[in-house]
């Protein structure tokens, strides 16, 4: 399956470089108004249409998934990083504190992941600017995606401070932060590196899921969750078959995503 | 082995002399595998764990009431109908709850006695929201379980005693695509498929069980003593259930707890897209308003029902573990 990665990886990379350079291919601003083009069909001037406000529909999936490619790999990071302190540290430390901090993961991995966002999305501001939200909606996933990485880091850490060249290391004097960051962390790639490509998927259906019921990114800015959103529109399925592209466009950046990673470093 | 009198006996002395009078000599036969008495001896630690669990997540539920906006401030001071002393007299009813601590424990004796608040946005006790509600989830949520492991199941064990690689294709590329779609696309198509929708949640669950379950399956039929059934002539179905299920199974049962969970989760959109009136629905409204109280006691409700059915799976997992060993 090294074709498949290979495969996943450039076309991640090309949708990444559109999305980047959004400004130049695409034909119009993301909250500019046709107002005498709602729901309009494939054209030369708009390749997959308008929406119902009159908005170039391919505009608003570049813009779209910009914001989703841009900010889901930023919240992996955070989470990745919160979990590799927090597993990392308790794993090395050992004892009671690996005991308390693995006791404080488990409360936090037995609260239902949804519904945990959600109440902590309802106890900030719903009435932000567009940019704030999609910055509250990202940082959220990643200041409470850490719990499950942080795990199996501790674990990981945890059998790496048993490890022979850990006790040659403070045997030759290596202690404290040295021995952390010189000889526990680069041996924690593997694994952060995994629970990153793993993360960045999750956040995205996540983002998704929340921009559907109205509790992610604000209008007009948009993000995956608003474009799957105006499938609740669809009854015109048969006469509007493009309406389906983010969809699809959606499915294929999530799969490769998924294939990024191959079988050995996934878990089972 | 261990006597199931003598067991008795040590949880109360009334059953061991009830047991030894009633079963006789038939006691003799009537042994419980000593593996599963530590199980069951783990259970006191197990509830322990939970009420632990369950104490914390209040007091992270009750801090979020607390620091909620809006929570000292009442509508009733708005009537101005009410005089000053009124006002003064109803600040002073909510001071004592400035202290987290005392709040806390407020909070707890309230729950005890089966309050739960009031909801700010539904104008109703959340305990009568609570109760009329969910059944409606947990009817979908069961209906889902069950639905998604029969297929998920049933699926990866025929492509694993079958070995048809088409099959397999064509199972991984459904599943595949099932695993790129976020519950709420899939309430969206389910609304304009007009498909029943309580049958959601088993599509959801379905390709996580799936592909868990092909891998370990796929794994177990790999292992040695498989392979040596295979090569002695045993058929199919008698490998499938004495030798792979059997080494499997501990796993399945932890994915069990896992996939409740999940089902809770996914019961938000599919309840909120399809008007359901289940307690995903309420969450939402509730999130939607700004709800906290009525929020966090969901949470906390979805939390107790999954660690129960998480410790659950675990105890039947050890014992089915042990009584294999």
């Amino acid at each position: 399956m090294k074709w498949a990665r290979t495969a996943a990886i450039v076309f991640l990379l090309v949708v990444s470089a559109a999305c980047l350079l959004a400004n130049v291919i695409a034909p119009a601003s993301y909250a500019h108004q046709f107002r005498d083009e709602p729901n309009a069909s494939p054209s030369r001037q708009h390749l997959l249409g308008t929406d119902d406000l009159g908005r170039d529909r391919f505009s608003r999936v570049l813009y779209g998934t910009r914001v989703s490619l841009l900010l889901a790999p930023a919240a992996a990071l955070l989470t990745s990083l919160l979990a590799a302190f927090i597993g990392g540290l308790a794993g090395f430390a050992g004892g009671w504190v690996e005991r308390l901090v693995m006791a404080g993961t488990d409360l936090f991995l037995s609260l239902p992941w949804l519904f945990l966002l959600i109440t902590v999305r309802a106890l900030l501001p719903l009435n932000v600017s567009p940019i704030i939200s999609v910055l509250i909606t990202f940082a959220m996933l990643g200041c409470l995606g850490w719990a499950g990485a942080a795990r199996i880091i501790c674990a990981d850490a945890g059998a790496l401070a048993q490890a022979d060249f850990i006790l040659l290391a403070r045997a030759s004097g290596s202690n404290g932060f040295r021995l952390l960051w010189r000889h526990l962390v680069p041996n924690l790639k593997p694994v952060l590196y995994a629970q990153f490509w793993i993360s960045v998927p999750v956040f995205i259906l996540t983002e998704a899921n929340l921009g559907i019921l109205g509790l992610g990114v604000a209008e007009p800015l948009p993000s995956w969750g608003s474009l799957l959103r105006e499938l609740e529109s669809f009854s015109t399925a048969s006469a509007q078959p493009w309406q389906l592209v983010p969809l699809i466009l959606f499915i294929l950046v999530v799969s490769s995503f998924h294939l990024v990673l191959s079988k050995e470093e996934l878990p089972v | 082995m261990i006597d199931i009198t003598s067991l008795s006996s040590v949880w109360s002395p009334r059953l061991g002399k009830w047991c030894a009078t009633w079963l006789g000599p038939a006691r003799d036969h009537l042994e419980w595998p000593a593996e599963g008495i530590e199980t069951l001896s783990a259970l006191p630690k197990l509830a322990a764990k939970i009420l632990i669990t369950v104490l914390i997540g209040g007091f992270l539920g009750a801090t979020l009431v607390r620091l909620a906006p809006g929570f000292s401030v009442d509508e009733e001071e708005l009537d101005a109908r009410l005089s000053v002393s009124s006002i003064r007299a109803l600040r002073e009813a909510r001071a004592g709850d400035a202290n987290l601590v005392v709040f806390y424990f407020r909070y707890l004796g309230r729950l005890l006695h089966g309050d739960l608040g009031f909801s700010r946005t539904l104008q109703r006790p959340v305990l009568q929201l609570v109760a009329e509600r969910l059944p409606e989830t947990l009817k979908s949520v069961a209906l889902g379980l069950a639905l998604g492991w029969s297929a998920g199941l049933l699926l990866a064990v025929a492509i694993v005693m079958s070995r048809a690689w088409y099959l397999d294709l064509l199972a991984s590329l459904l599943v595949g695509v099932l695993l790129c779609l976020p519950a709420a696309v899939l309430a969206l198509l389910f609304v304009l498929a007009q498909a029943p929708s309580h049958l959601l949640l088993g599509v959801v669950v379905f390709p996580k069980i799936f592909r868990y379950s092909r891998n370990l399956l796929t794994r177990s039929s790999a292992l040695p003593h498989v392979l040596t059934a295979r090569a002695k002539g045993l058929g199919n179905m008698r490998v499938l259930v004495w030798h792979i299920l059997p080494t499997a199974a501990p796993q399945l049962l932890a994915l069990l707890g896992v996939t409740v969970s999940v089902a809770f989760t996914a019961a938000i959109p599919m309840e909120a897209l399809c008007d359901i009136p289940g307690i995903g629905q309420l969450a939402w409204k509730a999130a939607l308003g700004r709800d906290v109280t009525l929020l966090v006691h969901l949470t906390m409700i979805v939390t107790l029902v999954t660690l129960v059915a998480n410790s659950a799976s675990d105890i039947i997992g050890k014992t089915f573990r042990a009584s294999e060993a």
